[in-house]
């Protein structure tokens, strides 16, 4: 056990707590940040995507040690009110099926267009590409993040 | 106006009137999974008034509609409400729509699989709503002292056009609670629909898109532990588990094992669990409990061969049996092989198919596989539950509340009264969230540590429990006469372990000669239902098969279909045939035009495949072309013939889905064992289709008409398959037998 300082979704806090712990169990089981997802543990879905320092990261192999004093955004602190363009583009499009993978798709695109206000096909294709959707839905996602770059 | 009679489902009518009688408030929260937006901009009222076990009206006229299935992506929380509130009359910004619990005395199908949703919910839900608002309308001639039959209501607003009175719902809910219920009520005429029709937004749109606790990994009690489970390879089972190897560990409560099933009871079709004996080890955190896992010392065996009766829901009464033995997929190859050759039990059989071959001036036989496959919901398997003496709660992702309550009632000696199953929102289904021993296993648990309890299955559980879609192989042989007309037609088909054979669809019915048999290979990997179970196989193999016999004769493959529909019309032969010609035929004409199919792109490959089944008409047209050895999908267009669109856009949207996920199982879809293992355990094995693989464009156009409508969430599915392989072959000049075909892609001559 050691004692980590965090900073998520601008609240700084110190948690005790196995430094090797994965940011995504900090967020669901310690802060009851529950909507970051669980998908595969092994970064390879992206149901677990936050911002760490304003990159899209997987949270499920991150150690909780790693992200000390980073800033730390999670889908529950992207907006006050879910009116950042891209989860306003999401409803808008009517993306959700099922639903569970979408924290993450949006943080990935909230990301990509931070960096790339107005992304190709290609680098939205290749940003989004580590995010899974078993329904399916990524058509949609990707008109979506074209409706929120021209927001 | 039609007339619908209450008694379709009356008891919800009537145990809801005895519920509310004389305008009794009943206490209710509508904070859990209520509509987001419109719940801010609502101002909730003082009172409910339940009209019925779907319908509570505020005195201010708030409207709060129960969704009675559980979601898993399909819509159903949107679109159902929809007809409740079509029928109701009332303005959609007004309502609030709630999960309900699992309640069999008060719903009568929460069953979310099949594609039955809408479909069997159509008219209950009409009729609900439509005796609210008759109870309504009479509340109010009473306190006007007006006749019923000159009120009229609009947007949640009753109005007497002779006296010029008028009253919003919420005014008369109290009198409208006491009101009778009518034996028969009229329904709307479908050209005054306003509602249906009319696309929706998702009701919890702004939940998903803000991260909202959703979904039963979600879910969270004061004192709750977290708990997993270890389970053995298929073939196996537990031997012996060392508790004292992880019991030192941070945060680790216990470690035991569960038996999943209790041998005296009479189990269902659904009641499938791989493993009777399970591992566990429970904690106070995810992360400790899943290092845990990771350390925990167990032993398997040999299990021996092992049968079991059920009473199965398709099938009657069935002895399943599990042979004993490490199986692999390559013994599974080889044992389908021989099988294969041999005769399976005949489904159906018209005229005389041997005779029909054997005088053919040709004959094209063809065999077509597909393996196992995991359905990989991202929502790996969970589930909440607090056992105590006298009563069970779970809180879990569950398609079929109703087949798992038996199974949980003789697990934990409980009457079945006292096990209350609350319908999380499902992180996808595709039919394994069917199977709820995860609610089993949970319960069980909980009633062993005596405290409440979340079960979390690792993906890697999630991806090797079984209930996979079942390895499927068919041979399709065709019999020509000399002027290329079709003759005989025959499918024998098999699987593990069991075959996939409709032998009632098409084309039986449009051959004179035709035999269909089925075999099956029992094995101890389980199976269940897939996102439309068995046709996801047959039409890959049908469509297929009819393409190339349609080049074989020099057909266009559109008209050959239809020439063969227009026999079933005309003149059908056998019985039982399970298909409507006309509409089948309606949505390859309709492909035809919105594809223009005679005006193909000349930078793309095009195939076509049409299906029938979960009583959907679907037809779809593909066009890809190859970037080395990649498919790139160009555009899917596909035809639908599902009735009355309930929700229009998300019923697109779920075509587009079905189709995306049928071009990604077709191109890579698979598992495979050795030795009772799976050989892949986690995405970085199990290819699934991603944003880059993904079809530009994808139109979905539906067949207008009045039918009563059909499902959504299987029919895209299978046909995609097919048209996805057809159109391989036209860019490679070689046919594709065996899924997942990205695998011989890699390997074949291109043309492009």
């Amino acid at each position: 056990m050691a004692a980590i300082n965090l900073n998520i979704n601008g609240k700084k806090q110190t948690l005790d707590i196995d430094p090797k712990t994965p940011v995504l169990w900090v967020l669901r089981d310690h802060l009851n940040l529950v909507g970051t997802k669980f998908g595969c543990g092994m970064a390879q879905c992206g149901a677990c995507t936050i911002h760490v320092d304003g990159n899209a990261t997987r949270s499920c192999i991150l150690p909780v040690s790693s992200v000390e004093n980073k800033e730390i955004v999670t889908i529950e602190g992207l907006s006050e009110d879910g009116d950042h363009p891209v989860q306003k583009a999401w409803l808008e499009h009517d993306v959700a099926q099922c639903g569970y993978c979408q924290a993450g798709q949006i943080m990935s695109a909230a990301a990509l267009l931070k960096s790339k206000p107005t992304p190709s096909d290609d680098e939205i294709e290749n940003a989004m590409n580590g995010n899974i959707c078993r329904c399916a839905t990524y058509l949609r996602i990707k008109a979506a993040i074209k409706t929120a770059a021209n927001a | 106006m039609a007339q619908a009679k209450t008694t379709i489902n009356r008891r919800s009518f009537l145990k809801a009137s005895a519920l509310a009688g004389g305008g009794l408030m009943l206490s209710f929260s509508w904070l859990a999974g209520c509509k987001p937006k419109d719940e801010e901009l609502l101002t909730m009222p003082d009172e409910w008034f339940d009209l019925n076990n779907y319908i509570k009206i505020g005195n201010n006229g708030v409207v709060t509609l129960m969704s009675p299935n559980p979601e898993f992506g399909s819509n159903v929380k949107t679109s159902m409400p929809m007809i409740l509130a079509e029928e109701l009359d009332v303005d959609w910004k007004n309502v609030i729509v709630q999960q309900a619990d699992f309640y069999p005395e008060r719903y009568d199908r929460q069953f979310t699989g099949g594609s039955q949703g809408i479909r069997q919910g159509w008219k209950p839900l009409r009729t609900a709503g439509a005796t609210a608002r008759h109870m309504l309308i009479e509340a109010s001639a009473k306190q006007w002292n007006v006749p019923a039959n000159e009120i009229t209501t609009e947007g949640g607003v009753l109005h007497h056009k002779g006296s010029g009175k008028k009253a919003g719902y919420g005014e008369m809910a109290s009198i409208a609670a006491t009101i009778p219920v009518p034996t028969e009520v009229a329904i709307k005429k479908i050209s005054d629909f306003k509602i249906i029709g009319n696309s929706k937004l998702n009701v919890e749109g702004k939940n998903i898109v803000t991260g909202k606790p959703l979904f039963g990994i979600d879910h969270k009690e004061e004192g709750m532990l977290i708990a997993m489970i270890v389970h053995p390879p298929f073939g196996m089972m537990i031997k012996s588990l060392d508790a004292s190897s992880v019991k030192s560990m941070p945060g680790i409560k216990d470690a035991f094992t569960i038996k999943t099933l209790t041998e005296d009871y009479e189990r269902n079709g659904f009641d499938t669990t791989s493993f009777l004996e399970l591992g566990v080890i429970v904690g106070n955190t995810t992360w400790e409990v899943m290092n845990a896992k990771k350390a925990l010392k167990l032993e398997f065996e040999l299990m021996p061969e092992y049968s079991m009766t059920m009473q199965h829901h398709r099938l009657g009464k069935v002895t399943a049996v599990m042979p004993k033995g490490l199986e692999s997929s390559d013994g599974h190859r080889v044992e389908m092989e021989k099988a294969s050759k041999g005769k399976g039990d005949i489904l159906r059989k018209d005229g005389n198919p041997e005779a029909a071959f054997k005088n053919a001036a040709k004959v094209l036989e063809r065999t077509y596989s597909a393996p196992h496959l995991a359905h990989n919901t991202m929502e790996p398997a969970n589930c909440f539950a607090n056992v105590t003496a006298d009563k069970c709660e779970i809180y879990g992702p569950i398609q079929a509340p109703g087949f798992i309550t038996d199974t949980l009632a003789a697990r934990l000696g409980l009457p079945k009264e006292k096990i209350h199953i609350k319908l999380a929102r499902m992180g996808g289904g595709f039919g394994v969230r069917a199977y709820g021993h995860h609610l089993v296993e949970a319960a069980v648990i909980s009633q062993q540590v005596k405290a409440p309890i979340k079960l979390i299955y690792t993906r890697e559980d999630d991806m090797t429990y079984g209930i996979y879609r079942p390895a499927y192989t068919a041979t399709y042989r065709a019999a020509l006469d000399k002027d290329n007309n079709l003759i005989g037609f025959h499918v024998s088909g098999g699987g593990i372990p069991e075959h996939p054979i409709h032998a009632n669809r098409f084309p039986a019915g449009a051959v004179d000669n035709y035999l269909a048999e089925g075999w099956a290979i029992p094995s101890n990997i389980t199976i269940g239902a897939f996102r439309a179970p068995r046709s996801n196989f047959n039409a890959a193999a049908e469509q297929s098969f009819l393409d190339e016999l349609a080049e074989l004769v020099g057909k266009d493959p559109i008209d050959f279909r239809l020439e063969l529909l227009e026999r079933a019309k005309t003149k059908p032969v056998g019985e039982n045939n399970d298909y409507d010609p006309d509409r089948y035929a309606g949505v390859l004409k309709l492909v035809r035009e919105k594809s223009n199919w005679n005006q193909k792109p000349a930078n793309v490959s095009r195939g076509v495949a049409a299906y029938f089944c979960h009583n959907t008409y679907v037809a779809e047209v593909v066009d890809l072309k190859l970037s080395g050895n990649n498919p790139v999908i160009e555009n899917v267009f596909a035809a639908v013939d599902c009735g009355i669109v309930v929700n229009p856009d998300a019923a697109k949207n779920m075509g587009e889905g079905g189709i995306v996920d049928g071009i990604g199982n077709a191109l890579f879809g698979e598992m495979t064992f050795k030795e009772g293992v799976p050989d892949k355990n986690n995405f970085h094995q199990y290819r699934m289709i991603r944003q880059k693989e993904t079809p530009k464009n994808i139109e979905v156009h539906f067949v207008k008409n009045e039918e009563d409508p059909t499902g959504l969430g299987e029919p895209l599915f299978p046909p995609v398959f097919a048209a996805v392989a057809n159109a391989l072959y036209k860019a490679t000049g070689k046919r594709y037998y065996n899924q997942p075909f990205a695998k011989d892609i890699e390997t074949s001559p291109q043309r492009m």
